[in-house]
């Protein structure tokens, strides 16, 4: 299969009074045509500021500050604001967790698709409408022809994320980067749309980036996974295999935090500390006072290490004797 | 045999709340609610001495209403709530410090002027549960139980971390020696690895002080793990209530089922393809609920019978309260598949 999307050594910093945000430190990833890929990793890692970086849509203090991003074949690190902008919507495009921050509160539904559209495409307004009807009935949204009459308000939380997708899906764009897309939604209505950006990804060939914190939602949704921590991948590979048998201590600390795999009621096998300020990260691996494998040589920032299709980035990789995801626990 | 802690066929109503999308609908004309909302609608629950309860719903179906009418902080429409027989309102106002809270974003329930030594003090010295002279030795004493270092009673909220600030609202409430612990989603704003974290300090301390609790959450896989029975909430009424384990084993009732079914499970088969069984339709207004069962407009087992009489909460099995017309035949028919690993 083809990439439509390959990053390499990307890095966004941000200057601020207090020193340097390197948000996005040396991430690297391929993205091919229909994949899902996920990305994630706790609050603060730089998850947002990837998707943001390969939009073009970091403001200042912020800015990319080296490295690649090839959209089918095109690099767009270094494209002129305008051209960015011509791209963005229609080769690739964003959904945020919170639709109320992509959508007008003042403007009906259509009038905001219909904007959409012709910042793209001349089209007669007969052909326009029609064609944002097709995307409304592409997403669940119920009687779309009327309904898309409506005001954002007039629309649930799960509603105006759909609406968001929507405009997302607009010109059938080659890569879709979803930003928690279903963090503010109860998990009936996560379900459903699971259950159709999947089947959205199969049937119209587009790629999508999967951002989350949920290891559980990304699993069920991602062949791949990416693992960040403090700005950088620590850990990329197959979901399954990179759940059952992480290399990365803290990939396997954010899997027996979780509850929904220990004994009710038995001690979860935490991660100790907080995550770092990007202002005082330690000298080597960004983990290592967290971690319980960290040895002296964990001042020195571990290079990332490869083989069967998957990738590391620590000086004393787990389970390369076998999988174990949780000792005895299982 | 009284219960250690009833809320008894308590409800709570609401005036319609003017939005700023109302405000806008409304200047475009458009018709604007005023019809009152049912936010909690004859809930009865009882928890024993030592027992923690889970308390799950979607967003919008009642938890937190019904938790603060439980803490004493919200006055109940109709009903009675009562702790080891005494009721926890007198004259509309909270007549006990033997009940106290936990709320999700700790960053709004601390002072943010006061030191965080002075806030977890103030309760204990005010009530004499210890003098102000020894408050400095308390505090460092809850501090440390808690996992805080003591030296940090002199800091402000804001120096806090969300997990810490979390340890911190959690010192505050024991600190004045409940008997009665509510929690309203208390670590739904904390990353994993400090969700952890704090499940373990909330698992240990409950131990160790035989703490009766009252366990908000939306996340079923959190409430599976800290709750002895659990109380399935939609559209402002319990439509279940059971003990955890068989609760997840063999839902009683479609929505709980459904529930279940719709939480993403960790997938750690590469080639799996996850079968999401989505809830049909939206979570109806509880402005407009529709009548004869609510679930029935969603429901996949919804018979004729079900759209004209709403069932009532009754026991299905021995400690086992669901309110469906069907519960039995769901309950023959078997288990859920409700585990962690998706195997
Ligand atoms: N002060 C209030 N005034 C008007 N309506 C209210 C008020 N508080 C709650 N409600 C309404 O009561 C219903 C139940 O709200 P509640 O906050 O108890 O839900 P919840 O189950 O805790 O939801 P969440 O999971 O989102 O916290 C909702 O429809 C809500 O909009
Ligand atoms: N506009 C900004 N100015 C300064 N720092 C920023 C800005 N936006 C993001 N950051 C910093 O970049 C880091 C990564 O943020 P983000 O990508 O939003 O994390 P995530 O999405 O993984 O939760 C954080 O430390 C955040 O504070
Ligand atoms: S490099 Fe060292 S400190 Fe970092 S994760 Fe690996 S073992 Fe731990
Ligand atoms: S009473 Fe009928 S509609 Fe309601 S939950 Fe039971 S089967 Fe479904
Ligand atoms: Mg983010
Ligand atoms: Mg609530």
């Amino acid at each position: 299969m083809t990439a439509v999307l390959e990053v390499r050594d990307l890095r966004t910093e941000f200057n601020t009074r207090a020193g340097v945000i390197r948000a996005v430190d040396d991430v690297s990833f391929t993205l091919k045509r229909g994949e899902i890929l996920g990305l994630v990793g706790e609050s603060g890692s730089g998850k947002s500021v990837t998707g943001f970086s390969l939009l073009g849509l970091v403001d200042p203090p912020g800015r990319i500050t080296g490295g690649s991003i090839r959209l089918n074949g095109t690099e767009l690190v270094g494209l002129p604001q305008s051209e960015l902008r011509a791209r963005r919507g229609k080769e690739i495009a964003m959904i945020f967790q919170d639709p109320i921050a992509t959508l007008n509160p003042l403007l009906t539904i259509r009038k905001q698709m219909m904007m959409a559209l012709e910042a793209h495409q001349h089209m007669t307004t007969k052909a326009a409408e029609t064609r944002c009807i097709e995307v409304l009935q592409r997403v669940g949204i119920p009687d779309p022809a009327a309904r898309i009459k409506a005001y954002p308000h007039e629309f649930s939380g799960g509603m105006r994320q759909r609406v968001a997708i929507a405009i997302a899906l607009l010109h059938d764009p080659a890569v879709i980067v979803a930003d928690e897309p279903t963090t503010a939604l109860d998990v009936s209505i996560q379900a459903q749309i699971l259950h159709e950006m999947r089947s959205l990804a199969a049937e119209t060939g587009t790629a999508m980036i999967w951002i989350s914190h949920d290891l559980a939602t990304v699993s069920s949704l991602a062949k791949r996974l990416l693992v960040m921590y403090a700005g950088k991948v620590v850990e990329e590979g197959a979901t399954g295999t990179v759940l059952r048998d992480p290399r990365h201590p803290y990939t396997r600390g954010l899997i027996t935090s979780l509850p929904a795999i220990a004994k009710p009621g038995e001690d979860l096998l935490q991660i100790p500390g907080t995550t770092p300020s990007f202002l005082s990260l330690p000298p080597g691996c960004p983990f290592a006072p967290r971690c319980e494998s960290a040895e002296a040589s964990c001042d020195k920032m571990p290079e990332t290490a490869q083989s069967d299709e998957r990738m590391w980035r620590c000086h004393y990789p787990l389970g390369l004797s076998g999988p174990d995801p949780r000792g005895a626990q299982q | 045999m009284t219960a250690f802690f009833r809320i008894d066929r308590v409800s709570r109503a609401f005036a319609p709340e003017i939005t700023l999308g109302d405000r806008i609908a409304a200047k475009l004309g458009a018709r604007v609610e005023t019809r009152s909302l049912q936010a909690v609608n004859a809930v009865t629950l009882e928890l024993a001495k030592g027992e923690t309860l889970g308390l799950v719903g979607e967003s919008g179906c009642g938890k937190s209403t019904l938790g603060r009418v439980a803490a004493g902080i919200l006055p109940p429409s109709s009903g009675t709530v009562a702790l080891d027989g005494k009721p926890v309102l007198l004259n509309g106002r909270k007549a006990t410090t033997r009940i106290q809270t936990v709320f999700q974003d700790p960053f709004a329930s601390l002072d943010p002027r006061m030191k965080v030594g002075e806030t977890v003090a103030e309760g204990p010295v005010a009530h004499g549960l210890v003098s102000q002279a020894k408050a400095g030795e308390y505090v460092s004493e809850w501090f440390a139980r808690v996992g805080l270092d003591p030296a940090f009673a002199g800091r402000y909220p804001h120096q806090f971390s969300g997990g810490q600030r979390q340890r911190i609202a959690i010192a505050r409430a024991l600190a004045m020696k409940p008997d009665l612990l509510i929690c309203d989603e208390p670590v739904a704003s904390l990353d994993v690895s400090i969700q952890a974290q704090i499940l373990n300090l909330f698992l240990h301390l409950r131990r160790e002080l035989n703490l009766t609790c009252l366990f908000i959450s939306h996340d079923l896989s959190v409430v599976r793990h800290v709750s002895d029975r659990m109380a399935v909430m939609y559209l402002g009424r319990v439509v279940e209530q059971g003990e955890t384990a068989q609760l997840f084993e063999t839902p009683a009732h479609p929505y709980t089922r459904a529930l279940l079914a719709s939480v993403p499970k960790l997938t750690l088969d590469d080639e799996a393809i996850v079968h999401f069984e989505p809830i049909e339709g939206e979570i109806p207004s509880p402005l407009s609920p529709p009548p004869g069962c609510h679930f029935s407009p969603r429901c996949a087992f919804v018979q004729e019978r079900c759209r004209r009489e709403a069932p009532e909460l009754r026991e299905v099995q021995e400690r086992r309260f669901a309110a469906c017309h069907f519960s039995e035949s769901l309950i023959e028919q078997g288990s859920s598949d409700f585990k962690g690993f998706d195997r």
